[in-house]
């Protein structure tokens, strides 16, 4: 029995309420739990003497706009020893963008959540420091948003560029 | 000098103030040592001995804005650096000039979104732009060649 597979089981066996899918894709598996419940199954699999993914390897989400719920968020987690990788997902609705914050399992979690709320607009509650790290601190918007504008300059060609001209604001002395 | 010797015994040679001037700051011009991108290296390439910038008297890359005339925005400019290179521009004394090296720097090249300046044009005044993505060392002399023209036509009016 492979790591990962003794891994599934013992989640099943302990928080079995908590997890909503186990999907395998090209050799990764990928555990969908329910929001709620990420620090505990986080705490769980950091902790447990037979675990041990005591590296959180990344933390991401992505938009899957117009679907809902249309954000997905993303632990990569990782056992030294082995090495094993293990991907926990949880589903945050576009209406309700709050989750628990998985700062009081993993420390470097703090900027990784910091980055998702800056890109995505997504409120880790519990979280120390909730603020902007990458944009300017007046930024209106999350720019990682599928329904985010692309750009702020439409693209010029000959038919259109005195109209362009006009609106550019040029810099003074 | 041979010049002496072609004016028999005169000794003197006349000149305007203004042509008197602008040779001297056409000529001797100090860019301001930064790079916000890969336009940089092409910059660097410029001033070493392949292509020597020296030849138009810019050997010398201030690393203060204090002591240079030139900034040459070499590559794109982030929302959140304009600020910061507005502040150096407001720091260079005076006279000054600014080149914008680059598609990036000139209009926001291939960086259409959110975090691009489209074009360096919105923070500082642009004297001279270079295209090219990014533009060959030759490119960036040419712009300066261009530059140092347009010094050369500057009258008092302009100084005031």
């Amino acid at each position: 029995m492979s790591h990962i597979a003794t891994t599934i089981a013992a989640l099943k066996d302990s928080l079995g309420d908590a997890i909503e899918q186990v999907s395998e894709f090209r050799g990764e598996t990928g555990v969908q739990v329910k929001k709620a419940a990420v620090p505990a199954v986080l705490r769980f699999l950091k902790e447990s003497p037979d675990l041990r993914y005591t590296c959180l390897a990344n933390l991401t989400a992505y938009d899957d706009w117009p679907q809902e719920p249309r954000f997905k968020v993303i632990y990569q987690l990782r056992n030294m020893l082995l090495p094993a990788d293990l991907r926990v997902k949880c589903t945050v609705a576009g209406d309700d963008p709050y989750l628990p914050s998985a700062t009081g399992v993993f420390l470097n979690a703090n900027w990784h959540e910091r980055e998702v709320f800056d890109m995505f607009g997504l409120r880790f509650t519990g979280h120390p420091d909730l603020r902007r790290i990458l944009m300017p601190a007046d930024w209106q918007g999350h720019p990682l948003r599928k329904d985010y504008p692309l750009g702020y300059e439409e693209v010029e060609f000959t038919f259109n560029f005195d109209e362009i001209e006009k609106k550019k604001p040029y810099a003074k002395e | 000098m041979g010049l002496e010797q072609k004016m028999g015994d005169m000794g003197v040679v006349t000149t305007t103030l203004e042509q008197a001037v602008n040779w001297g700051r056409a000529n001797a011009m100090w860019p301001m040592l930064f790079g916000l991108a890969c336009c940089a290296i092409e910059m660097i390439a410029t001033v070493m001995p392949n292509n020597d910038l020296s030849r138009f008297g810019m050997e010398l890359m201030r690393a203060s804005p204090r002591q240079s005339d030139l900034m040459i925005v070499a590559g794109r400019v982030s929302r959140k650096m304009a600020p910061v290179v507005r502040r150096l521009y407001d720091q260079m004394a005076s006279p000054k000039w600014v080149i914008a090296m680059g598609d990036c720097a000139s209009c926001g090249g291939v960086f259409n979104n959110y975090a691009i300046v489209q074009g360096v044009d919105e923070v500082v005044p642009v004297d001279v732009y270079v295209a090219g993505c990014p533009p060959r060392p030759e490119a960036l002399m040419h712009g300066i060649l261009t530059l140092q023209q347009k010094v050369k036509q500057e009258t008092f009016k302009d100084w005031a």
